[in-house]
C-alpha cells in the first residue's frame, strides 16, 4: 500500500519534468510540419529562380496566384473530408457542373450573374448533401459514391452543356471574378487591415487566457507571430501592386481560407469534425450527431467545388466539355495533404489548402517557365505527392509508437 | 458504510439473449460513497450488469430503484439523465485532440452569439474548468494541451474517468479500469478511485484484477453465470473465498461469509 503510494507521487513527478520535451514534439509535428512546407516551397522558389530569373517577377507571382485559386478554393472543402478521414473524387467534375450551370443559365437563359452563380453554388451544396447522404445513410465508402459521382456528374456537365460543348462567358459580372485587380491604394488599405485584425485577434486571445488565470504563449512568440504575418502581407501586397494590383480572386480565396479556418478550429461544429475524424464512435457515444456532421462536410466540399468551379471558369473565360476535368480533382486532394493535412483524418488544417497549391502551383508555374513537358510536369508532381503521403504515415507511426505507451 | 438508503439498487433484474440468460434475478445495491468491486469469470454476467444499468441493454425484469425511487433504464440517455456515469474499457477518446477538448467533447462551452456556426469555443472557460477538476482529482498531465493520443494508458484513463464527472453524475460505473496498466499507473487510477469515494460518489469498479479491487472497494459482489454469487465486505473477507464465489468451487465459505455482511 505504502509501496503503491510512494511509487506514484514518484512517477506523477516524473511525468511532470518532461514539459520542455512535449513543447518540442508540438513544434515537430505541429507548427514545424507547416514550416517543412514553407521550407520546401522556399527551396522550389530559390531552384526556379536559379533557372529562370522571371520566375519571381511581381508579374509571374501574379500570375501564380490567379492560376492557384481554383485549386485553393476547391481544396478548401476537400481538407473538411480529409479532417473526417475521408475522401471526395467528385470535387473535379462538380466543380465542372457547376460552372456549366452558371454558363448556361447565364448565356443561354439570360439570368442575371448574381442568380447563376447562386444557383451553381446551390447545385454544388446539393451534390455534396446527396453524396454526404448516401455515405452516411447505406454506409457506402465515401471513395465509392464520390467515385460514382465523379462519372455521373462528368455526364451530367456534358449533358448541361449540350450539342455546343462550349460556352464562352462575356457577362462583366462573371469574368470580373479572376480578371479584377484593385488600385494602389485599396490594395493598402486591404493589407492595413488583415493586419491590423489578426493583431487585434491576437491580443484579445492573449488578454482572455490571462483573465481566465490560464498560462499563455510568452509575448515575444505572440510578437514574432504577429511580425510574420505582417511581413507576409505587406511583401505579398507590395509585390502584387508593381504588377496589376491585388486581385479580387486572391482576395476571395483568403476570404474562404480564414473563414474557413475559423470554422474548423473555433467553433463547436469544427471540433466535432475533428472528433468523428479522430474516433467516430468516441464521438457517437458523446452525443455528437456523428451522420449530420458527416453530410455538413461533403456539403461543404460540394459548395467549394462549385466556387472553385466558378472561379476556373472566370479565369478561363469560357467554359467546355474539359472544365473540371483533367488533373484538377488530383491536384485539389495532393495540396493539403502535401502541405500537412492527414489522410488518415483528425489532422490539418484550411492553410494546407491555400500552401499545398502554392506548392503545386509552382511546381508547375516553374515547369511551364522552363518549357518543361506535360510528361515531365506530371511525374514530378507525382512524386512530390508520394513524398508528402510518405511523410504523414511516417508521422502517423510515429504518434502511435508515442501514444498508449 | 453501508447505512442509508441505497443510491442505486437493482432488485430480481434478469436479462436474456435468447437461449442465454446473462443475468438472473441479481440483487445489487450501490451507496454514496462506497465503491464495490465487481468481479466474475469471464461470462459471468458483469458486462451485461453494467450495460443493464448504462442503458445499452434494458432489463427483462425486476425493479431498478434510483434514490428510492422505481425508474426505468431503457435508453443511455436514461441513465445519464439519472446521474449514472459510464466510463468503458475502451474510454472513447479521441487521440487527435487534447485533454481539454476530449474532456468537452459532445459538450463544448461556446461564446453566446447568433448561429451554431459562428458561435466561438469559449477555450478560456474550458481550460480553465479542466484544470481546476483535474487538479481536485490530484491527476497528474503534463499539459492540458497535449493531444490525448500522447499520454499514458493510466493518464487517459484518468481522462477519461475525470470526463465522466464532468455531468455531475452520482454513480459511476468503471469498466476494468486498470486493465493492461502498469504498476505506477494502476496506483494512479485507484487513487482516483479512492478520491471518487470521497467526493461521495457510488462508484462500480469491474476488474479481473482481485489485488486491485481489494485496494479499492469496500465491498466486492460476486457473479457466476448470470447469478450473485456472493457478496463480500472486502476488510472481512480473503482472497480466497472471493476466488472459490468466482469458481464456484468450495462455495460454502462464501455463502457463510455472504450472509454475514447481509445481516
Amino acid at each position: 500500500m505504502s509501496d503503491a503510494g510512494a511509487t506514484t507521487a514518484e512517477s506523477s513527478k516524473g511525468e511532470i519534468t518532461p514539459r520542455p520535451k512535449e513543447t518540442i514534439r508540438r513544434l515537430v509535428q505541429g507548427d514545424l510540419a507547416s514550416l517543412r512546407v514553407v521550407i520546401g516551397l522556399a527551396l522550389i522558389w530559390a531552384i526556379f529562380q536559379f533557372e529562370n530569373d522571371r520566375f519571381l517577377s511581381a508579374q509571374n507571382l501574379t500570375n501564380l496566384m490567379l492560376q492557384i485559386t481554383a485549386t485553393g478554393l476547391i481544396s478548401i472543402g476537400v481538407v473538411y473530408v480529409l479532417l473526417l478521414g475521408e475522401i471526395d473524387l467528385s470535387v473535379g467534375a462538380v466543380s465542372g457542373l457547376a460552372a456549366a450551370v452558371m454558363a448556361v443559365l447565364n448565356v443561354k437563359h439570360g439570368w442575371s450573374p448574381y442568380l447563376a452563380i447562386a444557383a451553381a453554388v446551390a447545385v454544388g451544396m446539393a451534390i455534396g448533401v446527396l453524396q454526404g447522404s448516401l455515405f452516411s445513410r447505406f454506409v457506402v465508402p465515401s471513395f465509392v459514391v464520390t467515385l460514382a459521382g465523379l462519372l455521373a456528374w462528368q455526364g451530367a456537365l456534358l449533358q448541361v452543356l449540350g450539342s455546343t460543348g462550349s460556352i464562352n462567358l462575356t457577362d462583366p459580372v462573371i469574368t470580373g471574378l479572376a480578371n479584377t485587380f484593385y488600385s494602389e491604394t485599396v490594395g493598402w488599405v486591404f493589407a492595413t487591415i488583415v493586419v491590423g485584425l489578426y493583431g487585434a485577434v491576437l491580443f484579445l486571445g492573449h488578454r482572455r487566457r490571462v483573465a481566465a488565470g490560464l498560462d499563455s504563449e510568452n509575448l515575444a512568440a505572440l510578437g514574432l507571430r504577429f511580425g510574420l504575418v505582417a511581413v507576409v502581407t505587406i511583401v505579398a501586397t507590395a509585390v502584387l501592386n508593381s504588377d496589376r494590383g491585388v486581385p479580387l480572386a486572391v482576395m476571395i480565396l483568403l476570404a474562404f481560407v480564414v473563414g474557413m479556418e475559423y470554422v474548423v478550429k473555433r467553433t463547436g461544429f469544427g471540433r466535432h469534425v475533428f472528433a468523428v475524424g479522430g474516433n467516430a464512435e468516441a464521438a457517437r457515444r458523446a452525443g455528437i450527431p456523428v451522420n449530420r456532421i458527416r453530410v455538413a462536410v461533403f456539403g461543404i466540399s460540394g459548395t467549394m467545388a462549385a466556387i472553385g468551379g466558378i472561379l476556373a471558369a472566370s479565369r478561363l473565360l469560357a467554359v467546355n466539355q474539359n472544365s473540371g476535368g483533367n488533373e484538377l480533382l488530383l491536384l485539389a486532394i495532393a495540396g493539403p495533404v502535401i502541405a500537412g493535412t492527414s489522410l488518415f483524418g483528425g489532422r490539418g488544417s484550411v492553410w494546407t489548402a491555400l500552401l499545398g497549391a502554392l506548392v503545386i502551383g509552382s511546381i508547375s508555374n516553374g515547369m511551364d517557365l522552363l518549357a518543361l513537358s506535360s510528361a515531365v510536369k506530371f511525374m514530378v508532381t507525382g512524386g512530390v505527392l508520394l513524398l508528402a503521403v510518405i511523410v504523414d504515415a511516417v508521422a502517423r507511426q510515429q504518434r502511435q509508437g508515442l501514444g498508449r505507451v | 458504510m453501508s447505512d442509508g438508503a441505497p443510491l442505486l439498487e437493482l432488485d430480481g433484474v434478469s436479462k436474456r439473449f435468447g437461449p442465454v440468460q446473462a443475468l438472473d434475478r441479481v440483487d445489487f445495491a450501490v451507496h454514496a460513497g462506497e465503491v464495490i468491486g465487481l468481479v466474475g469469470d469471464n461470462g459471468a454476467g458483469k458486462s451485461t450488469l453494467v450495460k443493464t444499468i448504462a442503458g445499452i441493454h434494458a432489463a427483462d425484469a425486476g425493479k431498478i430503484r434510483f434514490d428510492g425511487e422505481e425508474v426505468s433504464i431503457a435508453k443511455p440517455q436514461d441513465a445519464t439523465a439519472l446521474g449514472i456515469a459510464t466510463v468503458y474499457q475502451d474510454l472513447a477518446l479521441c487521440d487527435n485532440l487534447d485533454v481539454v477538448a476530449n474532456l468537452f467533447l459532445g459538450r463544448e462551452e461556446v461564446s453566446p452569439g447568433p448561429g451554431t456556426i459562428s458561435r466561438q469555443l469559449d477555450e478560456s472557460r474550458m481550460e480553465h474548468q479542466t484544470g481546476e477538476l483535474l487538479s481536485n482529482l490530484a491527476v497528474t498531465i503534463p499539459s492540458l494541451r497535449s493531444e490525448v493520443g500522447t499520454l499514458s494508458g493510466g493518464q487517459r484513463q484518468q481522462v477519461a474517468v475525470a470526463r465522466s464527472l464532468l455531468g455531475e453524475p452520482k454513480v459511476v460505473l468503471l469498466d476494468e479500469p486498470t486493465a493492461a496498466l502498469g504498476v505506477a499507473q494502476t496506483a494512479q487510477v485507484l487513487n482516483l478511485i479512492k478520491r471518487l469515494r470521497e467526493r461521495e460518489l457510488g462508484v462500480v469498479v469491474i476488474s479481473h484484477n482481485l489485488v486491485d479491487v481489494f485496494e479499492v472497494a469496500d465491498r466486492i459482489v460476486v457473479l457466476r453465470l448470470g447469478r450473485a454469487a456472493g457478496e463480500f465486505a472486502a476488510d472481512a473477507t480473503t482472497e480466497e473465498h472471493v476466488v472459490s464465489a468466482i469458481t464456484g468451487v468450495g462455495s460454502d465459505g462464501a455463502k457463510e461469509k455472504d450472509e454475514g455482511t447481509k445481516s
